[in-house]
Formats: structure tokens, C-alpha cells, sequence
């Protein structure tokens, strides 16, 4: 999310300026952890569980969660990777790309899908991910895990699973990959 | 404070910096030639299009994008696969299609070319999407418009631009080449009727353009009166051209075209240009056969050659539907056209 953000941010990316660092790559690699046993804890079945990375702040968390959650139940996850460009609800009103195709090597229905993304913001393309969702089958259900909650909620979406409750204000810009959380403002290119 | 930038590139996926493609597409409304884009133009569209090539292998193979938007298929001339085409993908983007025929419209009234496009603006279409036999005609009726878009979608023998990039995105993706390598270094031919093939046009500019080697060959009347400017080498030899190819790209023979006698006979041409199985067996292994479509079996091309695994046709048609997603999703929907306050 943060990337995206930045890069559709107007006028066309700026430039991240960082502030504080609110995690650190060994906070991150913890909350990783916890989130994937949480993962296992509510599905008891994980062999029905398919991870699914937002493209492309959260596929990388997607890839950890899938990897721990397999290294500890001794079975692989589904995997996969989806660009929610062509579902969002503001298509006319800034510059929207997908950023790279959506890959779901495997049909959803009745799989347990785990969208995953960087940071959660306002919620909106969260919406636009589970439009997407559906067009590949009627999963029997769909948690989210997010690194970051940052607030600012515009639409009725909670995290199932959450790496940190950052609260934040709306202008500013919030960086997650597994090298840390970062808070920053953007300036102008 | 630091730019921490850098080190939030390298993410898994990070395909399109959006800003910079902003930048190179500002002011592209219109698709009327392959030379608007240029090679990163083309590149651009190329990637677009991997993402439309997974929504078109879906169970429903339709995104929301272009909800809302209205595509009008203008065509002055005949056509299959462009035209449906065209309207496959903009509904696959959920745009209404309106469709516009010629031979059916008030034109017979005679009314002006003019006033029929004015017309069809009046009625609120976001996208006109314009076939002639004249050409420049898309070029005319994107002057006489405010605020559609206008794509080409082939003017009379001089260019026919998204033909030109489902030709690259099929031979990038069958060849199995990098997105950054673009076609540099691959030999491509382009046999028969250059004269009067608005393909052969764009595919020259668009293939040249990527970095491949582009030869012409055609009997002297069926290349253009002249090459000048053209950076193209011009063979008349088939069978020493065919075994040194990556691709070749057999055009039609547009008989409806010829005003005079270019020809000795269609049975000459077959003999000395058409891509028999005998010189179908020249080619290599892995060497691409294409061809625009529609295809004159037994004439510049051989039926079991037209059907043999090297032949991508069918491949070109279905990347069609997605280029051309690709295209109105970039004028229409993604906004990156647009100039920024």
C-alpha cells in the first residue's frame, strides 16, 4: 500500500521523506511470526487456506506468512499474488495502473482466502480486493492480515490479524516492508 | 531525514513506476500511430497487456474498469477480427459499445463525415474507435472532436497501430523475451503485398523501433514506390532470407487494392513468394509464423503452414482482445493521459 499510495499520490509520487522508525526488521520478523500463528490458531485446516498478497506492498508479507505457516504446520499454502487496478473506486479520479498481473494459480471456492497488505488505510482497496476476489469462485471465507493499521477507516473494514495499531495522522505516509515500518511525509518532487 | 526509496524498490512484482509512465504518456488522448508511442510507449502498453492476457483467462473474464464509459466502433470499411476485437475488449472492460456500419448510415443520406462523427460525439461516447479506407482519416476526425479519444484502427494502406503492438506482444511472449530486451537483435521478414499494407507500415515502425532487423521481401510492384527514410533492408529472394529469420510475417494480397496489374498471375506469386511447406522447412525450429489475417490459404501461404505448430495466428488473435484492452484502459480509464495540475 505504501508504494502504491506514494506513487499515486498527487502530484505523481513526491518524494518519501522518512521520520520515524516505528519497527525495526527484527520487529517486523516477530509480528510476522505472531500473525502467522494466529493464522494457524483460527484455521484449523490450513490445507484450505490460500494466502493471497495484495500487488505489491503485501505480497512480500504474503510470501513470509506463507512460508511460516508452512515450515510450522509441515504443509504448503496456496499462494498468490492479486492487482486490484481495474476494481477501484476512483478509476477517473487519479492515475490508476495495475502494477502487475494478478496470479491465482488455484480456483477459490470454498478455500479459506487470507488477503494480505503492507498497510490498511482507508479501506478502499481492501473493497476493490474483494470485488476482484470473487471473480475467481465463492471462497468460504476471507480474513485480513495487514502489517500496519494506520486508522482512518472510510469504509465498514477490519484487520483479522495485525502486525502493529499505528495511529497516525491522515497526511502522512507510512512505509512497510520486512526491513521496518517507517512513518514519513511526502514532498513534492 | 533520508529518501528511503531505494529501499522500498525491489519489491517482488514492482512492475510500472507509475509516475514516469505519467510523464511519458501526457497528452496521449488518441492512439493514431505506432510513432506516438515510441519504444518505452510500446513497452508500456506490452506490460499493460500481461495484465489483461490473466483477466481474459478467467472464468468471467470481465474487470469493472471502464464501468460508465461508452466505446463507439466507427468502421468505414470492412472487418472480423478488428472490429470484434475492439468490442470484446471494451466489454470485457464493461464499457457500453455502440457499433457504427456504413453501409447502414445516414452517409447513404450523404451526410458528411463530418457531421456523422460530430454526430456520434453528440450522443456522449468517451472512445471513438475509427476504420477508413482513406488515409489519415482517424487523424481528421480527432481534429474535428473535443474530448473522445480517438484510436486508430487502420486508415487506408498507412497504418493500423494496435495491430502493430499485438505483433510484438506475440512475438515477445512466444520468443519468451525479457520486457526490457524488446525485440534487439531478432531478424524479422515481412513477405509480400508491403505496398499496400497499412500492418506492414506500423509493424515496420514498431518492430524497428524495439531494436529488430526488419526484412522487406516483396516482388518490386508490391513494395512501396519509395524506401527512403524506411530502416528496412529489401530482399527478393525468399528461400536465402527464411533460414536466418526469428519471424516471419507473411501479409496478405490485397487484391481489392490493386488498381492495375502488379501481378503476373496469383499462381506466379505463390511460386516465387508464398510460404510453401518446401519453404516453410527452411525456417528453424523455433522461428515464429504470423500472419494479420484474413488468411488467402494456398495463396501467400500454405493451409498446412498456416496450421503448423510455429504458425502464432490464433495466438495473435487472442493477444488482439488483450492489447486492445490494454489500449482503451490506457486512454480511457487509467488516467495517466492526462495532464497533471
Amino acid at each position: 500500500m505504501a508504494k502504491r499510495e506514494r506513487a499515486l499520490a498527487p502530484p505523481y509520487g513526491g518524494v518519501f521523506v522518512a521520520r520515524t522508525t516505528v519497527m525495526d526488521a527484527d520487529d517486523v520478523r516477530r509480528a510476522t511470526w505472531r500473525m502467522a500463528h494466529e493464522i494457524i490458531e483460527r484455521n484449523t485446516d490450513t490445507g484450505e487456506v490460500v494466502i493471497v498478497g495484495l500487488q505489491t506492498g503485501g505480497v512480500w508479507l504474503a510470501q513470509r506468512l506463507a512460508q511460516v505457516v508452512g515450515e510450522v504446520t509441515g504443509h504448503d499454502v496456496g499462494l498468490g499474488t492479486l492487482d486490484v487496478a481495474f476494481y477501484r473506486d476512483d478509476i477517473g479520479l487519479r492515475p490508476v495502473l495495475p502494477e502487475a498481473a494478478t496470479n491465482i494459480p488455484l480456483d477459490l471456492t470454498a478455500k479459506t482466502v487470507i488477503l494480505v497488505d503492507d498497510v490498511l488505510f482507508t479501506g478502499r482497496t481492501i473493497r476493490a480486493a474483494l470485488n476482484a476476489l470473487a471473480d475467481y469462485g465463492r471462497a468460504r471465507a476471507v480474513q485480513l492480515a495487514v502489517m500496519v493499521d494506520r486508522g482512518h477507516r472510510e469504509l465498514p473494514i477490519r484487520p483479522d490479524y495485525v502486525g502493529k495499531n499505528l495511529p497516525t495522522r491522515r497526511d502522512e505516509m507510512v512505509d512497510a516492508t520486512d526491513t521496518g515500518v517507517i512513518i514519513g511525509d511526502v514532498t513534492a518532487p | 531525514m533520508t529518501d528511503v526509496r531505494e529501499t522500498a524498490t525491489g519489491l517482488p512484482g514492482a512492475a510500472i513506476d507509475l509516475a514516469e509512465m505519467a510523464g511519458r504518456h501526457r497528452g496521449h488522448r488518441h492512439l493514431l500511430s505506432i510513432a506516438d508511442l515510441g519504444a518505452e510507449g510500446i513497452t508500456d502498453v506490452l506490460r499493460l497487456t500481461d495484465s489483461f492476457v490473466e483477466v481474459s483467462r478467467r472464468a468471467i473474464p470481465k474487470v469493472p474498469a471502464l464501468r460508465g464509459k461508452t466505446v463507439v466502433s466507427v468502421f468505414f470499411e470492412d472487418s472480423t477480427r478488428t472490429r470484434l476485437s475492439f468490442e470484446t475488449a471494451a466489454r470485457r472492460l464493461s464499457a457500453d459499445v455502440m457499433t457504427f456500419s456504413a453501409s447502414s448510415s445516414s452517409l447513404n443520406k450523404g451526410e458528411s463525415l463530418k457531421d456523422t462523427v460530430q454526430t456520434i460525439q453528440a450522443m456522449g461516447v468517451d472512445g471513438l474507435v475509427v476504420r477508413h479506407s482513406g488515409s489519415g482519416v482517424p487523424w481528421q476526425v480527432a481534429g474535428w472532436l473535443d474530448g473522445p479519444s480517438v484510436i486508430n484502427a487502420g486508415d487506408g494502406w498507412h497504418e493500423h497501430p494496435t495491430q502493430a503492438l499485438l505483433d510484438c506482444y506475440t512475438i515477445t511472449r512466444k520468443l519468451g523475451l525479457a520486457p526490457e530486451a524488446g525485440l534487439s537483435g531478432r531478424r524479422i521478414a515481412i513477405v509480400g503485398d508491403i505496398r499496400h499494407s497499412r500492418v506492414a507500415r506500423s509493424d515496420v515502425l514498431a518492430f524497428t523501433a524495439l531494436g529488430a532487423e526488419v526484412t522487406l521481401v516483396a516482388p518490386p510492384t508490391l513494395l512501396p514506390p519509395s524506401l527512403a527514410g524506411w530502416p528496412v533492408s529489401v530482399s527478393h529472394d525468399l528461400d536465402r532470407v527464411l533460414p536466418t529469420l526469428d519471424v516471419v510475417y507473411v501479409l496478405r494480397l490485397q487484391r481489392e487494392r490493386m488498381l492495375e496489374a502488379l501481378l503476373p498471375s496469383i499462381r506466379e506469386y505463390t511460386a516465387t513468394y508464398g510460404l510453401t511447406r518446401r519453404r516453410a522447412a527452411l525456417l528453424e525450429e523455433d522461428a515464429l509464423i504470423m500472419h494479420p489475417g484474413p488468411v488467402n490459404r494456398g495463396v501467400e501461404i500454405a493451409a498446412e503452414v498456416a496450421d503448423q505448430p510455429g504458425s502464432v495466428i490464433t495466438a495473435q488473435v487472442s493477444n488482439g482482445v488483450a492489447v486492445r484492452m490494454a489500449v482503451l484502459f490506457l486512454l480511457l480509464g487509467s488516467g495517466v493521459d492526462l495532464a497533471v495540475a
